[in-house]
């Protein structure tokens, strides 16, 4: 049994993908994010919280592989290995898709909880692509995550709803009510960004949503024609074409994984304020 | 006159969008076959049960859905040494 202990993997850590805003890029982040983690062969899963809208298959590419879902997990009606889509570019990245038909009350707490569990001895990673809103949807996606990846547009009614969710994510979740736990490890992960329009001043810069949000920052994903592209031909930016959106979503996972990698935009190197103002090792 | 012929078609990303999205709708618009499957599984299960011993864990079924036809396959594992059993009803 001792010798045994070393093979075995450490219990997987769930991370919800969460913005409060909708269409700000959680369903993008979550197979972009969950293929990044797959290529760097650790065992992945991304789950569609988004209960009656499914759309992770389509950005994943296995909307035509759809037998059974969580919702039918949590019912009784298949067993999770049945429900799990293996990828077929990576195999080491798995969806579990939602229902298409049902509505969020068919997900329970005990019911998520339970395939959560089941899941966290299997894989490393578990992705939760959160609905939008902070409902109960969007509360049993984030519930029992380790940690939070807040998608955040550099517009004012994002920040906005990060700042709930972020509220949200320190009083509403397992972690937050259990006596003596971490609290959940939330990062901003700045998405849409356009360089451009920053540099008019029409866009609030990095600086700004990090000073109002006051929570460190993941990545920064550009705004970027590869995005729309790849969701076209159901690829994960990161498995597409080289672009500046994959490179990003490649270094936040870096920064995910606690490596240390500097801040950069649309693919050139900035170091200077970004760096010294939010680098981790600073 | 055909709107397509206006501009070249060419194997762009988003005419390949609009199959992936004819081919998903056709299905989900004919009707929930996902919604059926709960179902024809158990009945599977129950059918291959009386002539032999599997275990309810021990089937797969995977689909593949296409413009023209789908497949579903069913792998269903049972132990090499299994011996009929006599009819139950579970
Ligand atoms: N970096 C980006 N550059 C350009 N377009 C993007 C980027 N990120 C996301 N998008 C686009 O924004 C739209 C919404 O993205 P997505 O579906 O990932 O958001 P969401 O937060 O999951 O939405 P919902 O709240 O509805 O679940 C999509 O059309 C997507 O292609
Ligand atoms: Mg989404």
């Amino acid at each position: 049994m001792t010798a045994e202990l070393k093979k075995e993997r450490p219990m997987g850590r769930i991370v919800t993908i969460t913005s409060g805003k909708g269409g700000v890029g959680k369903t993008t982040s979550s197979a972009a994010i969950g293929a990044a983690l797959a290529k760097r062969g650790l065992k992945t899963v991304v789950i569609d919280f988004d209960v009656g809208l499914r759309n992770l298959d389509m950005i994943m590419g296995c909307e035509r592989r759809v037998v059974f879902d969580f919702i039918n997990v949590i019912q009784g009606d298949a067993k999770l290995k049945q429900a799990l889509i293996r990828d077929k570019r990576l195999d080491t990245l798995y969806v579990l898709p939602t229902s298409q038909t049902r509505d969020k009350d068919s997900l329970t707490l005990e019911g998520v909880e339970a395939v959560l569990e089941e899941l966290r001895g299997e894989f490393d990673y578990i992705l939760c692509d959160s609905p939008a809103g902070i409902e109960r949807g969007a509360q049993l996606a984030m519930h029992f995550a380790d940690e939070a990846v807040v998608v955040t547009n550099p517009e004012v009614s994002s920040v906005r709803d990060s700042d709930r969710v972020l509220g949200l994510l320190n009083s509403r979740t397992k972690r937050a009510e259990t006596e003596g736990a971490e609290p959940v490890k939330a990062q901003v992960l700045l998405t849409r960004y356009d360089a451009a329009r920053v540099g008019k001043g029409e866009m609030m810069t990095v600086e700004d949503v990090l000073e109002i949000l006051a929570v460190p920052l993941l990545g920064i994903v550009p705004e970027s024609q590869a995005v729309l592209k790849a969701s076209n031909v159901g690829m994960p930016v990161v498995l597409d074409a080289p672009s500046a959106a994959g490179a990003a979503y490649e270094d936040a996972v870096s920064r995910l994984l606690g490596e240390e990698v500097e801040m950069r935009l649309a693919g050139e190197r900035r170091p200077g304020i970004f760096q010294r103002l939010f680098g981790r090792g600073a | 006159m055909r709107l397509g012929s206006l501009w070249p078609r060419k194997a762009s990303t988003a005419q390949t969008a609009k199959e992936r999205l004819q081919i998903l709708l056709a299905h989900e618009r004919a009707g929930r076959v996902a919604d059926n499957l709960p179902a024809l599984q158990r009945d599977i299960i129950e059918v291959i049960g009386r002539h032999l011993k599997i275990d309810s864990e021990a089937i797969d079924i995977r689909m593949e859905q296409g413009r023209d036809y789908s497949s579903l396959e069913i792998n269903i594992e049972f132990p090499a040494a299994s011996e009929p059993k006599a009819p139950s009803r579970r």
